[in-house]
């Protein structure tokens, strides 16, 4: 029987958001060349926010784009139904550019795997940096976040899942074990 | 939430996808088109497969196309021209096939002048078939494309009418956007010399438009088709003279039109007779549209078809 429990509700992330968008700001020592990207489908609504609030504080406008690493992925081959292919956007040319790719969860490294893996078929940035909202460990890849919301021990029969006002309804992170 | 539509093994025409399947290929069509205009026009979604190109009748458009797209999915592909290969030693479709395979090939494209040719190889091979147009039958990834820039056009399909005006009798390109639109919700016109029409339409649920200025009045958007005069083996029209001044889409005629049409043509076009230049050229024609749709299509084909579940029960077996 699968159990639910709650790691961070609507404020809590807000307050995660705001270090997050901080420590954004301070490792990329300001926000020039900065570009923000997201990957689909949640990481992109979390890219706007850290977009948004870095734009407040810094008095400027922050590039944000979003990136579906679906034709990437490694298990493409694995038989089964294709998985729907969302939108890639990226504003302008990444080359010379500090991009932060921005992420729900990160788990087992594939998919940040196969977004460097994209990037370099769109230019080549100046740095890469890794921002998400939970690292839940479990890493397949030798991969590791800059920037963290929050971390949580999980095992391989638990699912972190996050909820975003834009497509939920309601800002969560949620932790269901044994699902 | 139901499980997503898939495929299937083979694409061999819009009659036997529903409406779900249709909406899967526009959908997934959508993100691919950006692939195109992007610096490395390349993503490795098909890395590793290795697609034949069978074509029994001269192409360019399509097959240029359907190569593109098997491209920028990194497919490995190989096109097999009649005219150069062993089918005009006298080997039959079936053996080629096979032969193929025996190469650990994993997908055709095939175009052939028989109608039902693709359905007949997809059930004789196990590798995933696409029908790039088969005889009078079906054509139809030109049908998906030509719904794809259509709801771009407009936002949907539903509720659209879109008269197909021309050579509907020699056109799969026709039968394929017939069901296409139908399954889609949108009323369809035909329009065309009587010669030109198949017995019996009207019992497909179309609105029969008598001439080519009740077309204007009525539609949406004109599907024009080209005059087939390669297919004609018996006199359907009196002369090309006479066929673009009764049939042909001028400036004139649209000038008429309650509202502004938009312009569409599978190619190759026959300019100065089912279309004349300044309409094809003019500002509401979506031809080029239609083109670059039509890469964008057929990458989503072949990126659904490689994942869909094979029904290995109708393939592979003897005949």
């Amino acid at each position: 029987m699968p159990t639910r429990s709650a790691l961070l509700d609507e404020r809590a992330i807000g307050r995660a958001l705001n270090r997050m968008a901080s420590e954004i700001v301070e490792k990329c020592h300001g926000t020039e060349d900065l570009l923000l990207v997201g990957i689909q489908r949640r990481g992109v609504h979390l890219a706007e926010r850290l977009a948004s609030l870095i734009g407040q504080w810094e008095q400027a406008t922050i590039p944000c784009g979003k990136l579906d690493i679906t034709l990437y992925r490694d298990d493409l081959q694995a038989v089964g139904p294709r998985p729907m292919v969302g939108e890639t956007s990226l504003p302008g040319e990444l080359d010379g550019k500090t991009v932060v790719i921005v992420d729900d969860v990160l788990y087992t490294g594939r998919t940040v795997r196969a977004a460097l893996d994209e990037f370099a078929d769109f230019g080549r940035p100046r740095r890469v940096l890794l921002c998400v909202l939970v690292d839940r460990g479990g890493r397949e890849l030798p991969i590791q976040p800059d920037i963290t919301g929050m971390r949580v021990g999980t095992s391989a029969g638990d699912r972190v899942d996050v909820m975003v006002s834009e497509l939920d309804g309601r800002d969560a992170v949620e932790l269901v074990r044994g699902a | 939430m139901a499980a997503p539509p898939t495929l299937g093994k083979d694409l061999i025409g819009l009659e036997t996808l529903s409406a779900d399947q249709i909406r899967l290929i526009l959908d997934t069509a959508g993100p691919f088109k950006e692939v195109s205009e992007r610096p490395i026009k390349k993503v490795p979604a098909l890395r590793g497969k290795t697609i034949v190109n069978l074509f029994f009748e001269a192409s360019t458009r399509t097959r240029i196309s359907f190569e593109f797209a098997e491209k920028r999915l990194s497919a490995d592909t190989v096109n097999v021209a009649t005219s150069v290969s062993s089918l005009s030693k006298g080997e039959t479709l079936v053996d080629t096939a096979r032969n193929l395979e025996a190469m650990h090939i994993d997908m055709v494209v095939i175009r052939h002048h028989a109608s039902g040719s693709a359905e007949f190889l997809g059930n004789r091979i196990r590798s995933n078939v696409v029908n790039a147009g088969d005889g009078q039958h079906e054509h139809p990834t030109q049908g998906l494309l030509d719904l794809m820039t259509l709801r771009e056009k407009f936002g949907r399909i539903e509720g659209l009418k879109v008269a197909i005006c021309g050579d509907f009798l020699h056109s799969r390109v026709a039968r394929s956007n017939l069901w296409g639109l139908q399954k889609l919700g949108a009323e369809v016109g035909v329009c065309g010399p009587a010669t030109l029409l198949p017995r019996g339409i009207e019992q497909l649920g179309v609105t029969v438009l008598p001439r080519i200025e009740d077309a204007i009045q009525w539609a949406d958007a004109l599907n024009i088709l080209r005059l087939q005069l390669e297919r004609m083996t018996a006199g359907f029209i009196p002369s090309l003279r006479e066929y673009n001044r009764v049939w042909g889409v001028s400036r004139e005629r649209l000038a008429k039109a309650p509202k502004d049409l938009v312009i569409m043509h599978p190619g190759p076009m026959n300019r100065g007779v089912e279309i004349d230049s300044d309409v094809a050229d003019g500002e509401h024609s979506v031809i080029l549209q239609q083109v670059t749709n039509g890469v964008a299509v057929r990458m989503a084909v072949l990126y659904l078809l490689a994942g869909g579940a094979p029904d290995w029960q109708h393939a592979g077996g003897a005949e």
